[in-house]
């Protein structure tokens, strides 16, 4: 495990952003992903609902953080990783994702961060809040 | 539609019919290509095995995606009677103990461990854990909460 010693309270992790997202990137994370639930991808159903239009999963979005995550530390560090889902990412939406450092405390006889998590859309409105925890290496 | 009131001493605690899935290589490319991942490590065997993973890595979500494929995955819903359309993913959580890569056979024991109404029911929250194993060893935990809606549905 690397250790990690310029991350501490307040470092933020690099903002991914992300094209907005069309119908073909809906249809392919329905398929890839398994979640099926025609809300998604069907604009009948999406209508029949009394929506507008189909609006994207919350499980897309989510694992946009995923990648904020990995593409910082190696997943191996990832010791633990919740959201809560805000608002809803309509089509076209545009979301990026941000972290930042939250809290860096010694649990299990590892140094672990806890990391504030957003995905933010470009009118600024927040789509999700949630939280990771990762290991930065052995105690000091 | 009227609200359905459930009981949630019937709920809580129950168990859900435990599953076996298996991350396949070719589903998490697909997944990757989908999630507009381009780190190799998630594509590419070799990558893989350079950062000290086994085989493609199971990203952080995709368990979420494993436990969907379980055999009829809204059964129990249907069952207590939700429609699909009026439901909203309220939060999902993951606790990792190692990495799983494509290829381990995991078993899933999920259960409702909470019920609660909100609104006078018009929301309604169901809070499932599943413990994924692979062999005996406990390799990560998962916990959603779902809300379902009262809706005009036509």
């Amino acid at each position: 495990m690397s250790a990690s010693p310029s991350i501490d309270v307040g470092t933020e992790l690099a903002p991914l952003e992300l094209p907005p997202l069309n119908r073909t990137t809906l249809a392919l994370f329905a398929g890839a992903s398994g979640d099926h639930n025609p809300i998604h991808i069907d604009i009948d159903v999406a209508r029949s609902a009394g929506l507008d239009d189909v609006f994207a999963h919350g499980m897309l979005s989510t694992a946009y953080l995923g990648r904020l995550l990995t593409r910082w530390l190696p997943q191996q560090q990832l010791r633990s990783f919740q959201v809560r889902f805000v608002a809803i990412t309509p089509v076209h939406g545009q979301p990026t994702c941000t972290g930042r450092v939250a809290e860096v405390a010694e649990v299990d006889g590892e140094r672990r961060a806890k990391i504030e998590l957003e995905a933010r859309l470009a009118d600024g409105t927040v789509t999700l809040s949630g939280v990771a925890t990762v290991a930065l290496g052995a105690a000091r | 539609m009227t609200a359905t009131h459930l009981d949630p001493q019937s709920l809580i605690g129950k168990a859900l019919p435990t599953f076996t899935a298996t991350a396949e290589r070719g589903r998490l490319r697909f997944f990757a290509k989908a999630i507009g991942e381009v780190d190799p490590v998630y594509t590419d065997v070799a990558a893989a095995r350079v950062a000290g993973y086994g085989d493609l890595p199971v990203p952080p979500t995709f368990f979420y995606s494993l436990e969907l494929g379980r055999p009829d995955p809204h059964g129990f819903l249907r069952d207590i009677g939700v429609d699909m359309r009026q439901i909203l993913h309220g939060e999902e959580g993951f606790t990792y103990h190692r990495v799983v890569v494509a290829g381990e056979e995991l078993t899933f024991r999920p259960r409702i461990v909470d019920y609660y109404e909100k609104k006078g029911g018009a929301l309604r929250f169901l809070v499932r854990e599943t413990q994924v194993f692979a062999a005996q060893e406990l390799v990560a935990e998962l916990r959603n909460v779902i809300v379902v809606r009262q809706l005009e549905l036509v």
